[in-house]
């Protein structure tokens, strides 16, 4: 089935993630995309000790997921994707535009070169034109830390 | 005896939002001690950002980090960046009971603190 959410989030899991999205979307499986994470097993436990039970985890480097997306969705368990930065995002959409239809900015912040769009969101120009792209593309962008809040169109960020 | 062993011990507490900050006033108020804690927050904050203020609080330790959940950006931050860390101990949970036992037994090894903390912690967590 489709993912059920698609999030750029910094932070990775964490709060917001496992409880603020995870319990209203009934997320049953989180797909965690980061070399990082990827390359070291005991960061790995590190994260399954921080999802609820029942919610198990995958990771996956950024070029390696890129050919598993359409597995990865082919499965029943309701999923979100979940990567840390806007390039890896873009590596994912151009391997499968359709599997990251709508994307959510969950977190991404303070960094030199970056300015506020949003409390929770900072992007570097780069980033940002990066963005916009994907949705020329024909990606739907929103940015919204958490269920509760408005989205905010990409639009409102320039 | 080297100059990190000689240091006082210190209490950093990392939570979300502004909670670590109330902790650390509210123990100092019940206490009437101050300067032994040290509050993090996690406020915009990405993984390496939030790393660098705990690791710029505990500085050269001994310390014990007590972090507000048992899972989450705040402990996963911690446990990165301090796992290895000699003369560090962590407690999750953290609460008013926990911290105000912890400044009244800085003379204890950072291990043994955080034990007589979570254990004072724990007894304080009833259902009356």
């Amino acid at each position: 089935m489709p993912f059920v959410l698609s999030r750029v989030d910094d932070r990775l899991i964490h709060g917001q993630v496992v409880i603020g999205w995870g319990r209203p979307l009934g997320v049953q499986r989180i797909l965690l995309v980061d070399d990082e994470v990827a390359a070291n097993e005991w960061e790995q436990d590190l994260y399954r000790m921080a999802v609820p039970e029942g919610v198990t985890i995958e990771f996956a480097g950024t070029v390696a997921a890129a050919p598993l997306l359409a597995a990865w969705q082919a499965d029943a368990r309701r999923s979100m994707l979940l990567t840390g930065s806007v390039p890896a995002l873009v590596h994912l959409y151009a391997a499968d535009p359709a599997a990251l239809h709508r994307i959510n900015l969950g977190g991404l912040h303070h960094r030199p070169g970056r300015t506020e769009r949003l409390p929770y969101l900072y992007l570097t120009a780069e980033e940002y034109r990066s963005l916009v792209e994907l949705e020329t593309l024909g990606a739907d962008i929103t940015a919204q830390d958490v269920p509760s809040a408005v989205p905010v169109g990409l639009g409102a960020l320039a | 005896m080297s100059d990190s062993a000689a240091a006082p011990l210190r209490g950093v507490v990392v939570c979300h939002g502004t909670v670590a900050a109330a902790l650390v006033d509210a123990t100092e108020q019940i206490s009437g001690l101050t300067g032994h804690l040290v509050a993090v927050s996690n406020s915009g904050c990405d993984r390496e950002s939030l790393e660098a203020r705990i690791e710029a609080a505990v500085a050269d330790g001994p310390a014990v980090v007590f972090v507000d959940m048992a899972s989450g950006s705040c402990l996963i931050a911690t446990l990165r960046r301090l796992r290895e860390r000699p003369g560090v101990a962590v407690v999750t949970g953290v609460n008013l009971a926990m911290l105000v036992d912890f400044v009244f037994h800085l003379s204890l090894p950072p291990a043994e603190a955080a034990d007589h903390a979570a254990a004072s912690g724990g007894k304080a967590i009833r259902l009356p």
